[in-house]
């Protein structure tokens, strides 16, 4: 543990050794490998799966075919039960990104007013924020449903989107106070001798230095909304509305057996490829986010 | 959790010094505090707290969504407890919880242990082992579970050169629980994260402090990096506690819709989503969710409580 940075590394080495030390990388080496095979073999798995005809995906046991076959990708062209597969891709599409706006937005200015408004029953307020951010969904999913099915909003996207509208997401709301509570004061004065209003503070000044905040809010959002399932089961009741995760479902049978396996599985791999790029593209921005806002917490 | 500071002293005498002016400044930030929160007013009444009180009533009556709600007293309760499909969810969920949290959690104390001994490559590693954890809630990686524990899968057949037959873990009840255990300890890298930023934030003189009174690693361990992580540690617990009370997705897809075989992996959420929403029970599945946000609060309850024993937060510790 005391090896974390180079300096205690180096003052303690002396005492055992190159050699030893050497025997003592390879062991980390070691377990690291084991871990990472253990945790890339669903994925590599599901990487070779899609490129095996249907009979071999459960029995073969090779992890990549000899002989790889495209046939289960050309199939997904065809699409499902009359539904393009580019309809479920579009509707997530059209789902994350609008929830990125929504999260963006709402829970950016709210997030101001935490953190640059004095204003009366702020602290009240934030307590009952916090709150929300325990209570379980599921409390509030049946009078949710009710009421968008007497405002006949249910097959529709109202109900998956109107809460990234209204901030309802206090996991953000968080994690941006934290960070405008740490730009400094001043930068708010001196604007206020320039004579910005808050409207103005807060899009000129606050919202550009928040960048990383944003970034790592509309990443997870994005990928929420595109694995997002209850959602959309709920509320969603025609296929030509279906989501890449409903759309999924469609291929598999009453009895779990998919008639069209090699199908299901490479149209997994399809809809975790958003994600995984968006992961590789920023990983940086999640990790450090997870990482900060579990230590401020 | 950390609360907004007090309007600090220097504005309190600004405003004695101009009242009128003082008066007027504080009047619209008010003003422009509740414009910027009013999103999230709305949010919360729409959609957090009117439900929640819908919900409670709800609770209370018999509810179908095409009649009106009827009034029943304590009866969906009462139902609740003679049920055997209830009880049966709350023991699958309950063993979910118990095992697979802990499970996750010292794999992930573990790796990010292992993680925090060398820069080289941690990035990378970090990455990696982070990566389940956006993508396990998935319906893709669903499926693949599915696939990977089925009859004459990898997993059978690793198991069966051990000896142990249990064929293909999603189509037995004894096993299919584990096969979900199994899934949420692979996400193993949200929480190693953190444990990785809280173990950063130890103070190496603390350790060599510690070794020059001849401490082992041990030892170490023990009495420096356990009481100097357990804030993180805490935050853990509660937050991978109150997950895995509510998982569905994974169990409604692992176990192919009907959270079977045998209500094997019947947990809380997926009864509660059968019967509110295939049978058209919003009462009884109202009473259930309430059922399930009492049992959150009390687990939340009893780690805050407990947390005097175990946590140290940096204050006290120095």
């Amino acid at each position: 543990m005391s090896a974390t940075t180079t300096p205690t590394t180096t003052s303690r080495a002396p005492l055992t050794g190159s050699g030893r030390r050497r025997a003592g990388s390879l062991a980390w080496h070691i377990g690291a490998l084991a871990v990472l095979a253990v945790v890339l073999y669903p994925v590599l798995w599901l990487v070779g799966a899609s490129f095996k005809p249907s009979k071999d995906i459960i029995n073969g046991l090779q992890l990549f075919p000899g002989r790889p076959i495209f046939a289960n990708f050309k199939n997904l062209a065809d699409g499902i039960a009359d539904i393009g597969i580019r309809t479920f891709f579009q509707n997530s599409l059209v789902y994350a990104l609008g929830s990125v706006a929504g999260i963006l937005l709402s829970c950016s200015l709210t997030a101001y007013a935490f953190a640059r408004i004095r204003f009366a029953g702020r602290n009240t307020l934030f307590a009952l924020m916090i709150g929300t951010l325990l209570l379980p969904y599921h409390v509030l999913l049946v009078p949710q449903y009710v009421m968008f099915q007497k405002l006949q909003l249910t097959n529709t996207y109202v109900p998956l989107l109107l809460g990234k509208y209204l901030a309802t997401e206090a996991f953000f709301v968080f994690l941006m106070v934290q960070f405008m509570r740490n730009l400094p004061r001043e930068l708010d004065e001196a604007a206020r001798i320039d004579g910005c209003g808050h409207l103005r503070t807060y899009w000129s000044i606050v919202l550009p230095l928040c960048r990383p905040a944003l970034i790592t809010s509309a990443i997870f959002t994005f990928i929420n909304a595109w694995n997002d399932f209850m959602g959309p089961l709920i509320y969603l009741n025609e296929p030509g509305k279906y989501t890449v995760s409903l759309g999924l479902m469609m291929f598999r049978d009453s009895d779990g057996v998919a008639a069209n396996y090699g199908g299901m599985i490479a149209m997994s791999l399809v809809a975790l490829l958003p994600v995984l790029l968006f992961f590789l593209t920023f990983q940086r921005y999640l990790i450090d986010g997870m990482a900060t806002s579990g230590l401020k917490g | 959790m950390t609360l907004l500071k007090e309007t600090p002293p220097d504005t309190r005498k600004a405003r004695s010094a101009a009242p009128a002016a003082g008066k007027r400044r504080g009047r619209r930030e008010n003003l422009a505090g509740y414009l910027f929160m009013s999103p999230w007013i709305a949010g919360f009444l729409l959609l957090t707290a009117g439900p929640m009180v819908a919900s409670l009533y709800f609770a209370f009556t018999d509810y179908n969504l095409f009649n009106a709600p009827r009034w029943i007293g304590l009866d969906n309760f009462t139902r609740m407890f003679d049920d055997p499909r209830w009880r049966k969810s709350v023991q699958v969920t309950a063993e979910y919880v118990i095992i697979g949290t802990p499970l996750k959690l010292l794999l992930a104390l573990g790796v990010a242990l292992l993680l925090a001994q060398s820069r080289r490559g941690q990035a990378f590693y970090r990455a990696a082992f982070y990566a389940p954890s956006l993508i396990g809630a998935s319906v893709s990686i669903g499926f693949v579970w599915r696939s990977l524990f089925s009859d004459h899968a990898i997993v059978d057949r690793l198991m069966s050169s051990a000896g142990i037959h249990a064929g293909g873990w999603v189509g037995n009840p004894d096993w299919i629980l584990y096969c979900l255990v199994a899934l949420t300890v692979w996400q193993f890298g949200a929480p190693m994260v953190i444990f990785l930023a809280g173990l950063k934030q130890v103070p190496r003189e603390l350790y060599e402090a510690a070794e020059m009174d001849g401490a082992g690693p041990l030892r170490k361990f023990w009495s420096i990096t356990l009481p100097m992580i357990s804030p993180v540690l805490f935050f853990n617990v509660l937050l991978e506690t109150i997950h895995s009370f509510q998982i569905f997705g994974s169990a409604y897809v692992v176990s192919n819709t009907y959270c079977g075989p045998a209500d094997a992996t019947l947990v809380y959420t997926c009864y509660l989503y059968q019967q509110g929403f295939k049978n058209s029970q919003m009462g009884f599945a109202s009473a259930m969710a309430w059922m399930l946000l009492l049992a959150v609060a009390l687990v939340t309850a009893v780690l805050f409580w407990s947390q005097k024993k175990w946590v140290h937060y940096a204050e006290d510790a120095r």
